[in-house]
């Protein structure tokens, strides 16, 4: 009758219980775990594609192909090669070659976006190539690396509900169960927690590009000036220095 | 100019709506003057079925029969579950189902004891709006059941849930996740049994998670193959935990007295191994439901 109200009486009850937090424990958990395997495979592979401008059409053609996999099918797809015991495999899979590609275009992007300008100053003021990469391109490419993250954090979230359909919990376990047994005030909840979730995170990584965009003036006059004066083992560039002079 | 065309628009709009309404008017008056069984008179009967293979045979086999009795079928399969198709029926859309009686029951009185098949026969029709009836239902089943493996059962000497009771180690039971919460479920067997369970979602691996041993009794439907494939005991049900479900036929009350002559004669020839035997040509020969059922109907007599 009153479905507004009983979704919010059954969130109020879940997180009393303790069960809505056991969840979305466990939705984090999955995202988390995801997106930095995901991080750890697409960012060194975007840097060297960014760095040397090689392989950008490889990268673009298999990451293009790989946002076309449905989750579900590759998840049912895992669980046939590699059994029901190792279900976690199968999930953690789907959701990092989910997450890949946006990061993936996000750490590569992020690179080849800079002034050619700017980098070949950096290797005539004698930089090695290493240094090229962490002093320059690494900080001036990190807003389109965060907006990749963001993306990729945002497709995990909402796909880590497919979980449950191989019993490993998380968020859609409530929507799952809910649905057959038409209690809508549980689908509705599970899916509003869920949205909550995602629209946390998009404004903790919200939060991330504007620190990264007072840290690092983008395209700014003379980026090089800035940078150069980064300690050589210091990250400064990253926690960010007030820009009023 | 721009009122001219909207007004356009709106005339438009009126003589579709109207020609709909009209049209809507002469399918119920022609289906409500046709009670005197003409095959011919009431335009095509839609059958339906649920998003599950063995479900769609059923209705296949309905189709098939009504075609053969001269009716003018269309087949709307494939629907999904109950929330989607319940209302097309309930508003004549789809006129013919193939239902389980269980099942049936406990969407429209989700707090039913009926569990045994002549109670839950009797309760369905009394809980049914005016607009649906079921005809007879057929001996087949496909209800829940528990099983275990050979295995299991052999080192416990399990016969019968109420056998659950002599197993020393933890029982893991594994389902579709609304099992947790079902009458039948965990609850159900400490209640009924007295058997406590832990639970796990296993959802659509459930009989691969009961062979691998990720648990060690699984919630499977009484007509799935892999029962026999997977070389499963199933474990018989003495008290009536689990919802007796036969196939029936849900019609449209409208329709119900023309395809009772057809259909009740089926049902009483589906057999429950017959249901199993057609669910293994599917799953193990990947035939289609129409070749499964012209099968069926030729072998049982019904094309002659």
């Amino acid at each position: 009758m009153n479905l507004i109200g009983d979704t919010w009486a059954w969130i109020v009850a879940q997180s009393a219980n303790g069960e809505l937090w056991l969840r979305v424990g466990e939705h984090l958990f999955y995202t988390a775990i995801s997106v930095l395997i995901a991080a750890a495979i697409a960012i060194p592979i975007g840097y060297a594609i960014g760095h040397t401008g090689r392989g950008r059409e490889w990268a673009v053609g298999i990451s293009g192909a790989a946002r076309a996999i449905p989750s579900f099918g590759l998840i049912l797809l895992l669980i046939g090669l590699v059994g029901v015991v190792q279900r976690p495999i199968a999930a953690f899979a789907a959701f990092v070659i989910l997450a890949i590609p946006s990061i993936l275009a996000g750490a590569y992007a992020g690179i080849q976006a800079i002034d050619r300008s700017t980098i070949d100053a950096a290797r005539a003021v004698g930089m090695t190539e290493w240094q090229i990469l962490w002093k320059v391109e690494a900080p001036l490419g990190l807003r389109l690396l965060v907006s990749g993250l963001r993306s990729a954090t945002l497709q995990v979230v909402a796909t880590v509900t497919l979980a449950a359909y191989i019993n490993l919990g998380a968020l859609g376990y409530d929507i799952l169960q809910g649905i057959p047994l038409r209690r809508d005030d549980q689908v509705l909840g599970a899916a509003l927690v869920v949205i909550a979730l995602a629209l946390l995170i998009d404004a903790l990584f919200a939060i991330a590009t504007y620190v990264v965009d007072r840290a690092i003036p983008d395209g700014a006059p003379a980026p090089s000036r800035r940078i150069l004066r980064v300690p050589p083992t210091g990250r400064a560039a990253v926690v960010g220095t007030p820009t009023a002079t | 100019m721009f009122t001219a065309r909207n007004k356009g628009r709106l005339a438009m709009t009126a003589v579709v709506v109207g020609a709909a309404l009209a049209l809507a008017g002469c399918g119920s008056s022609s289906g409500g003057g046709s009670g005197d069984g003409d095959a011919g008179g009431s335009g095509p009967i839609v059958v339906g079925s649920q998003a599950y293979y063995s479900n769609e045979i059923i209705a296949e086999i309905y189709a098939q029969a009504l075609e053969h009795a001269g009716f003018e079928v269309t087949r709307s399969f494939q629907i999904g579950q109950r929330d989607a198709y319940i209302p097309a029926l309930e508003s004549g859309e789809v006129q013919v189902f193939p239902e389980y009686t269980g099942n049936l029951l406990q969407f429209y009185d989700p707090d039913t004891t009926a569990t045994r098949a002549d109670d839950v026969y009797a309760a369905l029709a009394g809980a049914l709006p005016d607009s649906l009836e079921v005809l007879d239902m057929s001996p087949a089943t496909d209800q829940d059941s528990y099983n275990v493996t050979q295995a299991f059962a052999g080192q416990y000497s399990l016969h019968s849930i109420a056998d659950l009771a002599n197993v020393t180690e933890p029982i893991i039971l594994g389902g579709a996740p609304e099992l947790e919460e079902r009458p039948y479920g965990p609850s159900g067997l400490a209640s009924v049994y007295g058997v406590t369970v832990q639970f796990q979602a296993t959802g659509d691996t459930t009989v691969d998670s009961l062979t691998q041993g990720v648990i060690n009794l699984a919630n499977v439907y009484s007509a799935d193959p892999r029962i026999e494939s997977a070389g499963l005991v199933t474990l018989e049900d003495p008290e009536g935990l689990f919802l007796a479900s036969n196939v029936v036929p849900l019609v449209s009350a409208d329709v119900a007295d023309e395809v009772a002559a057809v259909l009740n004669p089926i049902n009483a020839a589906l057999t429950p191994e017959g249901l199993v035997a057609m669910n293994v040509e599917s799953v193990d020969q990947a035939k289609s439901s129409a070749e499964i059922a012209t099968e069926w109907l030729e072998g049982n007599g019904f094309l002659g």
